[in-house]
C-alpha cells in the first residue's frame, strides 16, 4: 500500500499565543508538526509495517510512505522528522504561510495525489493553528473518493481493497468502510495500542501509546532521505485565496475569579450571586 | 440578494437540537444578505423531521427521502446539499459544527468550489465572520471571497431557533443520482445515557485525570444527576479509559458553553480550556491551588474531589429542599 500522509508545521501549542498588531507574532514560535499529522505518520507506519515484540520489521517494496509538506522551507525541519520515524520519502512544496487556505491546499494536494497515486491519504483531522478541519474531506470531494474523518481505529480489510475505519461521532463510535483509494483524518485515539490492524503485525501486537519516537538509526537514515522540493506554479496551482484572514485578536479575557474558602460558600455564591443553582 | 440554505442534522427521523443553532445563523444571514432562508432535511422516513424543521421560521423546507440515504454518508449527502443550493440560488450554505456537519460542509465546499468559514461565532457581514483559532487563544475576522458562502456554525454562539407561529411550506425534492463513491456505513456504537446531551445541558459536571479512575466517576454522576446536568471529562481522563470518549470536553472534544461549569480535579490544559472557557459560569474544585484551571473560573475552591464532592451533595440538596 503507498500513503501519502500530509505534514503542516503549527505554532508549539503550549507556548502563549503573542499578537502584534492583528497578525500573529511568530517571532518567537517554537514551530513544531501539527500533532494530528504526527498521529497520521505514526498510523502510515503501523498500517505498512510487519510490527513484533522486537520493534518494527522491514517494510514490502510496495508499502510506501511519502510525507507531503506545504509552506516555507523550514519546514523541511519537520519533514526530517517525519522521514526519521521511518517514512521514506518526503516532498516539500513552497508556499508562503498566508498565501495559503483550504482549497489551496486541497488542490495542491490533488495535483501531488495525481502524480504520486497513492492508495490512501492520511491526515491529521486539523491543523492545531487554523482548526479548520476542512482540508481532508474538501480533497476527497475534489478526488471524488470515499472520506473517513475523526478515525480513531483503522484496519486493512477486503485483501488491501478497503479500510474498516471507526471514527468518533457525537453519539458514539461509528464503523464506516471506505473502498481505496480513500482520504482519511486521524483523530487522537488512533495512536492507542490497538488501534490499526494491516493484516501482517499480529493482531494482538500492543504499540506503545503515542507517535513512536525517532531512532538514532532513524535519524541517520533520514540523512539519505530525499526532500523533493517543487512549487505551487510547478504543479499548475493558482494560489488564489477563497478565505482571506482580516484580522486577528485576542478574545475577551474572563474576569479574575475568586477563592471560596468551603463548599458551603461556594453553593451559597452559585445560589445567591451567580443565580445558577 | 442571495438565498440561505441550512442543513437540518437528523438522527434516526429525529431532528437533531444542535441545528436550531444554525437556524438562527441562517435567520440572521437572511436578514443580512436580504434573501430568504430554506432549511434541508436528508434521510430516510424524515417527513415528520421536516414538518418538525416547517415550524422553525423558514421560507420553506426542502427534504429529501429516500432508503439509500438512511444512514449518514458525506459522499452521498454533500451532493444532494449541492444540488439543493443550486436549485435554491444561494449564496450561503449552513450547517451547525457537529460531528455530521464538519464532516459534510467541507466536501459540499468543495463540490460548490466555495470557501468555507469554520467554526463561526459571529456574522460581521453577509461573507465576514468571526471564528476561534489556536484553541481559542485567538479570534480572527475572515472573508469569504467566493460567490458561495459554506459555514460550520459554532452551537454555542447561537441561540436555537425557537417554534415560529405559521407553518413554512415543505416539498421533497428528488436525490438526483446517489453514488457512495465506495463508502459504506457499517454500524454505530451508540453511548446511551440518561443524562442531558454535553453540548445542550444547562449544567456540566467535569472531571479529570486527577479522579484516578473510573468508578470514581460514579460520584461525580451522582452530582450531574441532582443538578440534571451533564457529565464531562478532560482528554486525559478519557485517554486514561477513566469514561468514555464522547464525554470529553475541549479543543478536540465536544465545545460546551453551559449555564455553570463545574470542573473537579482537571488542571486546566489548553485544549481543555478551549472546549470550555464559553461557559457563563466557571467552578474549579482542585487541590493544587496554582492549577491553570483557576485562572478561567469565577469560583474556586482548593481541595480534593473526595471532600468536596459529598459536601456538594449535602449543602446543593439542602438547597433543592429549601427551593421546594
Amino acid at each position: 500500500m503507498k500513503i501519502l500522509v500530509t505534514a503542516k508545521r503549527v505554532p508549539d501549542p503550549e507556548q502563549k499565543v503573542k499578537l502584534k498588531g492583528a497578525v500573529l507574532d511568530v517571532s518567537a514560535v517554537n514551530w513544531q508538526l501539527n500533532q494530528f499529522d504526527e498521529y497520521a505518520v505514526e498510523t502510515a507506519l503501523r498500517l505498512t509495517e510487519n510490527a513484533s515484540s522486537t520493534g518494527a520489521g522491514a517494510r514490502a517494496p510496495e508499502d510506501q510512505v511519502i510525507v507531503c509538506g506545504i509552506g516555507p522551507k523550514d519546514v523541511q525541519q519537520q519533514l526530517r522528522q517525519t522521514l526519521a520515524m521511518g517514512a521514506d520519502k518526503a516532498i516539500l512544496v513552497d508556499g508562503a504561510d498566508d498565501a495559503l487556505d483550504a482549497d489551496v491546499v486541497a488542490r495542491t494536494l490533488q495535483k501531488i495525489v495525481e502524480k504520486e497515486k497513492p492508495d490512501l491519504v492520511l491526515m491529521g483531522k486539523l491543523a492545531a493553528d487554523s482548526e479548520s478541519n476542512d482540508a481532508g474531506q474538501r480533497l476527497a470531494g475534489l478526488l471524488g473518493w470515499p472520506q473517513a474523518t475523526f478515525a480513531c481505529t483503522v484496519e486493512i480489510t477486503d485483501g488491501g481493497k478497503a479500510l474498516s475505519v471507526g471514527r468518533e461521532v457525537d453519539a458514539g463510535m461509528e464503523t464506516k468502510k471506505v473502498r481505496l483509494p480513500a482520504v482519511v483524518t486521524v483523530d487522537l485515539r488512533i495512536v492507542a495500542p490497538h488501534a490499526v490492524k494491516n493484516g501482517k503485525t499480529a493482531s494482538d501486537h500492543a504499540y506503545a501509546e503515542g507517535p513512536r519516537y525517532a531512532s538514532l538509526k532513524g535519524i541517520m537514515a533520514a540523512k539519505k532521505k530525499t526532500i523533493e522540493e517543487t512549487t505551487l506554479a510547478a504543479l499548475g496551482v493558482t494560489p488564489t485565496l477563497k478565505v482571506k484572514t482580516i484580522a486577528l485578536e485576542a478574545p475577551p479575557a474572563r474576569k479574575a475569579g475568586i477563592k471560596v474558602q468551603s463548599v458551603e460558600e461556594l453553593v451559597q455564591k452559585l445560589h445567591n450571586e451567580a443565580k445558577v443553582l | 440578494m442571495g438565498n440561505v440554505l441550512i442543513v437540518v442534522e437528523q438522527a434516526e427521523g429525529q431532528l437533531r437540537t444542535a441545528s436550531l443553532s444554525a437556524v438562527t445563523f441562517g435567520k440572521k444571514m437572511a436578514e443580512t444578505t436580504g434573501g430568504k432562508l430554506s432549511l434541508l432535511v436528508i434521510g430516510s422516513g424524515v417527513d415528520k423531521v421536516a414538518a418538525e424543521a416547517a415550524n422553525l421560521g423558514a421560507a420553506d423546507v426542502t427534504f429529501v427521502d429516500d432508503g439509500a440515504l438512511k444512514n449518514y454518508l458525506a459522499e452521498t449527502y454533500a451532493p444532494i446539499v449541492v444540488k439543493a443550493a443550486q436549485e435554491k440560488g444561494v449564496s450561503v450554505v449552513g450547517v451547525t459544527a457537529t460531528a455530521f456537519g464538519k464532516d459534510l460542509m467541507p466536501r459540499v465546499a468543495a463540490l460548490l468550489d466555495a470557501g468555507m468559514a469554520a467554526d463561526v461565532v459571529a456574522i460581521v457581514a453577509a461573507n465576514k465572520f468571526r471564528r476561534p483559532m489556536l484553541a481559542g487563544n485567538v479570534i480572527a475576522e475572515i472573508e469569504v471571497v467566493t460567490p458561495i458562502v459554506c459555514a460550520t456554525i459554532r452551537q454555542t454562539e447561537f441561540a436555537p431557533a425557537q417554534a415560529a407561529g405559521a407553518a413554512s411550506p415543505v416539498a421533497k425534492m428528488d436525490a438526483g443520482p446517489i453514488d457512495a463513491k465506495g463508502a459504506e456505513f457499517v454500524s454505530l456504537a451508540a453511548a446511551k445515557s440518561d443524562r442531558p446531551e454535553l453540548t445542550e445541558a444547562k449544567v456540566v459536571i467535569s472531571g479529570g485525570r486527577g479522579m484516578r479512575e473510573s468508578k470514581n466517576f460514579d460520584e461525580l454522576a451522582k452530582l450531574a444527576d441532582l443538578v440534571g446536568g451533564a457529565m464531562g471529562a478532560s482528554r486525559a481522563a478519557c485517554d486514561a479509559g477513566m469514561v468514555p470518549n464522547d464525554l470529553q470536553v475541549g479543543q478536540t472534544g465536544k465545545v460546551v458553553a453551559p449555564k455553570l461549569y463545574v470542573a473537579v480535579a482537571i488542571s486546566g490544559a489548553i485544549q481543555h480550556l478551549a472546549g470550555m472557557k464559553g461557559s457563563k459560569v466557571i467552578v474549579a474544585v482542585n487541590k493544587d491551588p496554582e492549577a491553570p484551571i483557576f485562572q478561567v473560573a469565577d469560583y474556586g475552591l482548593v481541595t480534593t474531589w473526595e471532600k468536596a464532592l459529598p459536601e456538594l451533595m449535602t449543602e446543593i440538596g439542602k438547597l433543592k429542599a429549601a427551593q421546594r
